[in-house]
Order: C-alpha cells, then sequence, then structure tokens
C-alpha cells in the first residue's frame, strides 16, 4: 500500500499542476482574446477535469494510509510512530491526523473535497468558478508538494526502504517481522489523543481552516477577473458560513477535550495554538459582518476583500505555528522542519495578494458615504474594529515572546493573566456591540427610535448589576479587589443587556405578525425567523455568544481542594460531600489504570458516585488524567485523580467547582442552531401568503422582506 | 412640559442606579486575605507544563512544591509582590512570570494593543464622519438642484410607508 498511497499522491500532485497551469493559461487566454491553437474553453474544463481526477487520487492516497493503519502496516515509519496493534478501531482513525504527515494528507483530502464540489457546481458561474478552481489547484499543489516530498506518510522504515524501495506486502511484512527488521508492534497513538473529542476535533477544525481557502480563492478570482457587482459574495456566503461554523464546532471541541483530559480544570489556555484557531475565526466573523456592508451598499469592497485575504493567511499561519515549533505550545507532536515551506508559501501568497490588488484596485473603488454617526453600517465599521483589533491583541500575544527574545534576548512568557487584562475588555466591548448593532437601523437612527429601543437593555443591565452585587458577586475578594469578579459583573451585566436586546427584537416582530395572522407568539416568532432566515438565525448564533461568555465569566468564581484521601475520609467543596470509598488498579493490552471511588452526597443524602482515573499508557509509558466531571445548570463538579502518595500509597484528589461551565456547551448548540437556521433559504413572500390560514388571508404584501 | 419631567425621571433612575451600586460595593469589603493564591496565579511552574504555578496538576511535580514553598517563605518575610517576583526572576528568569513587566521593552507588551485599539477606534470615528460629510454634502447638492414640485406625491407616500415597514422610524430592522 505504501507504492500505492506514493504513486496517488504524485498522481494528484500532477493533476494540480495541469490544473494550476492549464487554468492560469485558459483564463489568461479568455481574458486577453489571444488566438490559440485549442479553444481556452476547453482547456479550461480540462483544467476543472484534472481537478476532480486530482480529489479521486488524494482519497486514494488517504484510503492507503487508512489501510496500513488498520492493517498495521510498521513497515512505515508514519504507522510506527503513531499506531499499535491493540489501538481501538475508533482512534486508529485519529492516527491519521495525529502526527504531521497524516494531519497534511487530511488538509489536502479536505481541499480535494471541497475543490471537488466546487468544480461539480460550476454552472453556477462558469468564469468565476474556473478561477477559483485554478486557486485552489495552488494551494492544492503545495500540499501535495509536502505530502510528497519532505513529509510524506509513506515513507519506509530506512531498513526496509534498502531492501523494498517500493514497499512490503503482507508476506513481506511477516518475515521482516520475524527477521527483526520491522518491529512486531507500533508505539501507539498519543495517549492524550486517545479521547472521544479527538475523532472528531482535528477534522472539524481542519475543515474550517481548509474551508476558508474556498471564499479566498473566489475573492481573489473575482478580484483578477474584475468580476462585475457583488454576486460572489452571494455565491460565497454558503461557502463562508459552513466554513465558519466548523472551525467554531472544532474550537469548542478542542475546548471540551482540553477541559475533560488535560485535567487542570480549565478549557482555554492561551496557547498559542489555540490562539492560532482563533484568530482566523475573529477574521472570519468579522468578513460575516462586513459583507452585509457590500451587499446592501456597495461598501467596504476592498475591506472585505483582505478580511479573506487575511482570515487565508492566518489559517496558514496556525498551521506554522504548530509545525516550525515557533513558540512552545502543548501542541508540540507535530512539530517539524517544514516551517520554512510555509514561510514561502505565505510569502508567495501575499505577494499574489498584493499584486492583484494594486493591479485591480480601482475595480474596488466605491463611494462610501453613510447618513449617521448612529447607525447599523457604523456598527458594523465598530464591530469589525473590535474583531480586529482582538485579533492583533491574540496574534501580539502569542508573537510577543518570539519579539522580545529577538529584539532584547530575553524570552518572556505571555499568559493568561495578559491576556485577562488586555483581551477580556476588548471581548466585553465586542459582546455589548452584539446588542447595539441589532437595534440600530439601517441609514440613521432617530433619537426617538434610540430610547425606545435602549430602555429595556439599559434597565436589564442595572438591574443585574444590582441583583449581582447583593447576591454575592462583588468586584473584590477578601477585602482586596479582584479584576477577574469585576470582569464577571460587567459581563453579567453586558450580556443581560444584549440578551433582553435581542429577544425583544424577536418579539417586537412576532408582536407584528401576530397582530396581523391572529397567531400565537411561538408560531408567530417561528414565522417571523423563517421570513427572514438570514438575520434572525444571526440573532440566535449572537445569543449563543451571549450564553457562553456568561460561561465563561464562571470562571472568576472556580475553588478547588485538593487532599490525600484513605478509605473513610472524605473532602467538603460547595455543597458536596465526597467520601472515599475504596482506590483500586486495573490494566488491559494498552494501559494500567488508578481510580479512586468516591461517593458524593449533599446536605446528608447519597447523590452519585464519581471514579477519577488516572492511566499509563503502556507504549509511551506516558500517563494520562481521566476527569470525573458532574455537570449541573450551575457548575461542574470537577473530580481529578492527581496519583498517589509514594509514601502512604493513599491516592489524592483535587475537587474542582467550576461555575457555568455547562452555559458554554449550550451556547455552543444555540450558535449551531443560529448558523443552521441562516443558511436555511428565507421563506419567499409568495410561499408565506400560503401558509397563512385560509379563514384569515391577509393582503399578499409582505411585512418582512425574505429571501436574502 | 413632558420633556422636563421626563429627563428628571430618568436623571433620578440613574442617581439612584448609581447610589445602589455604590452601596453594595461597600457592604463586605472587608476580611483580610492571603495573596499566595493571587501570587501563585502570576507566575508559572518551570516543569515544562507551560501551566500556571497555581494550576500544575502533576503529582510529584519536581517544580511546583519547591516555588510554592519559596512563594510562601516569601510572603512570610514581609516581601512585597515586586520584590517577590524579583527574586523569582532572578533564579528561574522572565519566563518564570506569567505576563510581561511593566517596564523596559516588556511596557510594549502592554501599550501596543491599547494603542492600535485607540488608533483605529480613532480612525474609524474620523472615517465615519468623512463618509456622513460626503453624504451630507451629496443631500444638500441634490436638494438644491432638484425641483421640489417634480417630486410625486404618490412617490413620497410609497416612500414614506416603505421607511415605516421596514422600521426606519425605529420598528423592525432589516439585516
Amino acid at each position: 500500500m505504501a507504492a500505492f498511497g506514493s504513486f496517488a499522491l504524485l498522481i494528484a500532485l500532477a493533476l494540480a499542476v495541469y490544473n494550476l497551469l492549464a487554468g492560469t493559461v485558459a483564463l489568461r487566454l479568455i481574458a486577453t482574446g489571444q488566438p490559440a491553437q485549442i479553444s481556452p474553453e476547453r482547456l479550461a474544463d480540462t483544467a476543472r477535469r484534472a481537478g476532480i481526477a486530482g480529489f479521486i487520487a488524494v482519497t486514494g492516497a488517504a484510503f492507503a494510509l487508512l489501510w496500513a493503519v488498520f492493517t498495521n502496516d510498521f513497515s512505515l515509519t508514519y504507522i510506527l510512530e503513531h499506531s499499535n496493534r491493540a489501538l481501538n478501531p475508533a482512534y486508529k482513525f485519529a492516527a491519521m491526523w495525529s502526527g504531521q504527515e497524516g494531519s497534511l494528507l487530511l488538509w489536502a483530502w479536505l481541499l480535494a473535497v471541497y475543490g471537488f464540489v466546487l468544480r461539480l457546481r460550476h454552472k453556477t458561474d462558469v468564469k468565476l468558478y474556473a478561477y477559483a478552481g485554478t486557486i485552489l489547484a495552488g494551494v492544492q499543489t503545495f500540499f501535495l508538494l509536502l505530502l510528497c516530498f519532505p513529509a510524506s506518510p509513506f515513507a519506509l522504515l530506512p531498513a526496509v526502504q534498502v531492501t523494498h524501495p517500493f514497499g512490503v506486502g503482507p508476506a513481506a511484512l511477516f518475515a521482516l517481522q520475524q527477521a527483526g527488521v520491522v518491529p512486531m508492534d507500533g508505539n501507539g497513538l498519543n495517549p492524550l489523543l486517545q479521547y472521544p473529542e479527538m475523532v472528531i476535533h482535528p477534522p472539524m477544525l481542519y475543515l474550517g481552516y481548509v474551508g476558508f481557502s474556498v471564499p479566498f480563492a473566489f475573492a481573489l478570482g473575482a478580484l483578477m477577473m474584475r468580476y462585475p457587482g457583488e454576486k460572489w459574495i452571494k455565491i460565497t456566503r454558503t461557502w463562508t458560513l459552513v466554513t465558519w461554523l466548523f472551525l467554531t464546532c472544532g474550537i469548542f471541541l478542542g475546548m471540551h477535550w482540553a477541559y475533560a483530559v488535560l485535567g487542570w480544570g480549565g478549557y482555554w489556555g492561551w496557547d498559542p495554538v489555540e490562539n492560532a484557531s482563533f484568530m482566523p475565526w475573529l477574521t472570519g466573523t468579522a468578513f460575516l459582518h462586513s459583507v452585509m456592508m457590500q451587499e446592501r451598499k456597495g461598501m467596504m469592497k476592498s475591506w472585505n476583500v483582505w478580511l479573506i485575504f487575511s482570515t487565508f493567511l492566518l489559517t496558514l499561519l496556525g498551521t506554522l505555528l504548530t509545525r516550525a515549533g515557533l513558540v512552545s505550545s502543548v501542541h508540540a507532536f507535530a512539530q517539524s522542519s517544514i516551517g520554512t515551506w510555509f514561510v514561502v508559501f505565505m510569502g508567495v501568497v501575499l505577494a499574489v495578494c498584493i499584486f492583484t490588488y494594486i493591479y485591480n484596485r480601482h475595480h474596488l473603488q466605491t463611494e462610501h458615504h453613510l447618513e449617521s454617526l448612529v447607525s447599523r453600517e457604523s456598527s458594523f465599521l465598530f464591530n469589525n474594529l473590535v474583531l480586529l483589533t482582538a485579533c492583533f491583541v491574540i496574534l501580539w500575544g502569542t508573537l510577543f515572546p518570539i519579539l522580545s527574545e529577538y529584539v532584547v534576548g530575553n524570552k518572556v512568557t505571555v499568559g493568561a493573566p495578559w491576556y485577562n487584562r488586555v483581551a477580556v475588555p476588548i471581548g466585553l466591548f465586542l459582546v455589548l456591540l452584539t446588542g447595539v448593532g441589532p437595534l440600530l437601523p439601517w441609514r440613521a437612527a432617530s433619537l426617538k427610535s434610540i430610547k425606545k429601543n435602549f430602555v429595556l437593555p439599559v434597565v436589564a443591565l442595572w438591574v443585574t448589576v444590582i441583583v449581582c452585587l447583593a447576591v454575592g458577586v462583588r468586584p473584590w475578594t477578601d477585602g482586596q479587589f479582584s479584576s477577574g469578579n469585576f470582569y464577571a459583573l460587567v459581563d453579567f451585566a453586558v450580556s443581560a443587556a444584549v440578551l433582553t436586546a435581542i429577544i425583544s427584537e424577536f418579539l417586537r416582530g412576532a408582536a407584528v405578525i401576530s397582530k396581523q395572522t391572529g397567531r400565537n407568539l411561538f408560531s408567530s416568532t417561528w414565522l417571523l425567523t423563517r421570513r427572514n432566515t438570514r438575520r434572525y438565525g444571526g440573532y440566535l448564533v449572537h445569543i449563543g455568544v451571549v450564553i457562553v461568555v456568561i460561561g465563561l465569566a464562571g470562571s472568576a468564581f472556580n475553588r478547588n481542594v485538593e487532599s490525600e484521601l484513605a478509605v473513610g475520609d472524605h473532602l467538603n467543596i460547595g455543597p458536596y460531600q465526597l467520601d472515599c470509598t475504596g482506590f483500586t488498579q486495573d490494566s488491559n493490552a494498552l494501559y494500567n489504570s488508578e481510580y479512586a471511588m468516591l461517593n458524593v452526597s449533599k446536605g446528608g443524602k447519597y447523590q452519585f458516585q464519581m471514579l477519577p482515573e488516572r492511566r499509563v499508557y503502556l507504549s509511551e509509558g506516558q500517563p494520562e488524567t481521566m476527569v470525573a466531571i458532574h455537570s449541573t445548570i450551575g457548575w461542574d463538579l470537577y473530580v481529578v485523580y492527581e496519583g498517589t502518595n509514594p509514601d502512604t500509597g493513599h491516592p489524592i484528589i483535587k475537587a474542582i467547582m467550576n461555575p457555568l461551565v455547562s452555559w458554554i456547551w449550550a451556547g455552543l448548540v444555540v450558535m449551531v442552531l443560529g448558523t443552521f437556521i441562516a443558511l436555511v433559504p428565507s421563506l419567499t413572500p409568495a410561499t408565506a401568503a400560503l401558509k397563512v390560514p385560509a379563514a384569515r388571508v391577509i393582503p399578499v404584501e409582505p411585512i418582512f422582506k425574505g429571501g436574502d | 412640559m413632558t420633556t422636563p419631567s421626563r429627563f428628571t425621571f430618568w436623571t433620578r433612575f440613574v442617581e439612584v442606579a448609581v447610589l445602589a451600586v455604590a452601596v453594595c460595593f461597600s457592604l463586605g469589603a472587608s476580611s483580610p486575605s492571603s495573596r499566595i493564591s493571587d501570587l501563585d496565579h502570576r507566575l508559572m511552574c518551570q516543569c515544562g507544563c507551560a501551566q500556571l504555578l497555581g494550576e500544575c496538576d502533576h503529582v510529584g511535580c519536581p517544580d511546583r512544591d519547591k516555588e510554592l514553598a519559596e512563594l510562601s517563605a516569601d510572603i512570610s518575610s514581609g516581601m512585597n509582590d515586586k520584590e517577590i517576583f524579583s527574586a523569582f526572576t532572578a533564579k528561574y528568569g522572565a519566563v518564570v512570570l506569567a505576563a510581561p513587566t511593566t517596564h523596559g521593552f516588556d511596557l510594549v507588551a502592554w501599550i501596543a494593543p491599547f494603542a492600535v485599539f485607540a488608533a483605529a477606534l480613532l480612525g474609524t470615528i474620523l472615517l465615519v464622519r468623512r463618509w456622513s460629510g460626503i453624504s451630507i454634502v451629496r443631500a444638500k447638492a441634490a436638494a438644491a438642484s432638484a425641483d421640489p414640485g417634480a417630486i410625486d406625491p404618490a412617490e413620497l407616500e410609497r416612500r414614506d410607508r416603505i421607511r415605516r415597514e421596514t422600521g426606519m422610524d425605529g420598528g423592525g430592522f432589516e439585516q
């Protein structure tokens, strides 16, 4: 299979290069109108077909790697280092992306999938899709070059390479294993990755990263061909939203993995690689908002183009940070020397973007005009400002240690305290804008409308402040000012105001529909949402963000206790008492484990049992924490088996009360739901009229515009 | 005189809200504190786990207990925060601090984000004002050149209705 996989990658590379070159020549001929021996349209179509064939070739390579994993072909270096015989089949899939070569193959395959779908849909706009497909082929060529040369997942063990340069079959593999040339078993998968989320978190994240290649390709292609109008924005909207959704899910799954596996009680450590995934999310979010300005007012064309260029470059930067070891990170398992390749590729991409922009910038010139500083348009501008500033802050914090070492020769740490002081205020301002923006009308807001729309949110804000202070959420701890508590208080208050603002928007629209159709409030809200899925789906996403932010604020009130527990001992945290009823050991083919049995009671009544566990994987000797978590809507009881006291042999248990963590995951669900709704086409006015009960037919004139 | 009374109402409302917050702030700001839980979240564990000292969860960590003991000793000896950080930096290097200091080149780490934010905010405000100015000039020019009699009353009525129904008067808004 090694030979098949390598050959498939070489074929895919050849097809991608052909797609790039033939596509470029064909589009150049079409643009200049030069005569040619072959019709440029036919040449462009052969390029497109090469792209489709490339998908098949990359799929073949991915299949070959999976086959090698499942057949335990340890003659391949990659399989030897990232799998073993006893590995659970589900995690054998995860082995595909647990190392650098495999994750690059996953990237190339996902890009091929996106390209395949794009090329199949080429009839939507043949010329624009030809440009986008050619640009994607350029990106694919880079990744296939990496896979064919410096980072081949099908590289054979050096000893096997000498005798069997084209790989080995099952019989030869068995003979080589008997001879001791090929090990009988592999090193196994990194234990930290042997967790259910790890089967879906990396593909989700990569779907997000890779997905931004598509709007990037459309934006660059539209600029190259001086595409008239804003249709390319409409075409890419679905791509961008889906990509954004994948990236969002990927980030949150990573957070949940960190929370459940790393055992430190948190979900976000401002690790450089976490930051790297967050930066394109921020610029992608800014893009999703600012394109509305271009669609409705024809403004910010250059800005939007550069936003999507930046987003794509940031996805590459994220990959660079993971691979090149520029900054210290917990994601060090995939480091290597291919960072230089990424730096060069990013340089090429940036140069192409700058050249194309300068060459065609006149095409993007528009007349910018706003009627008022207080308007929806302005709110979009400020929203972009805050999102981009947040992105800069995170980039600055991530790269400052390198900068400091370069400038003054002194490496420093930029950790959570710095981000909490710098990024949190900006984040709170952004949350505020999510509530203010929807309350402002397009063009201009009158004083009357501002008063009318802002009264309730302002009341909600102050009521929340007073209630929080009264129940003990105060910006001091033990007599000292606590910035965490202060930010939490501001967060709760602003979140209450924003939720009030958005829910008011729903209710106001639903009330109008209810009045006109006689439906109840729930039914009216549903109809309202269906009539403008984009708008109200967006509002739901905002609600989801606010719920997440409320959950994040809960971390200000974390508390923990750590204790060595003998059988019969107990520890208390919050309303719970944890009684140790025993501790034991277990082992299987993969790991040895120790775990404690803790009976949890509340108010003297038994509630449930928790089994915090610590595993030591046999293949690597690496320990892994299996945290026991009991979630409620108010808090998580998070119990970690930290190890045993070597003197007494008793387990050391750490219990943490993490308030509001479940709100974070609930917020994600709302965000996903909102995005799905925003992706569904709005009910057209004609259909809306048909849905109204016959007895209460109203004039067909729509109350709200649909269809966008 | 509706407007002044409304103004008075809102002024009073804000005053009461501020007073209520102030009263709540003044309640309970009392008990003495242990600084260790604060300081161990401003220092890094040096075992290579890249975690804050107060959050390092490695049993048998070669550095955590040692650093915590040093921290307790420094606090007991009456050292202030600055002296404690200086002692840790002298022993472990600047990487032991979880955030850059506020002097020398490190200060740039703190200033740059806010400077960029302020510059971007100012730039956005100026941009919006400029774009608003263009609109006003264009509107005035259009008004000056237009013949008022040429506007169709039916068109005016239609425009007003659209404004009402699309929320230009503060009702529902299109996104």
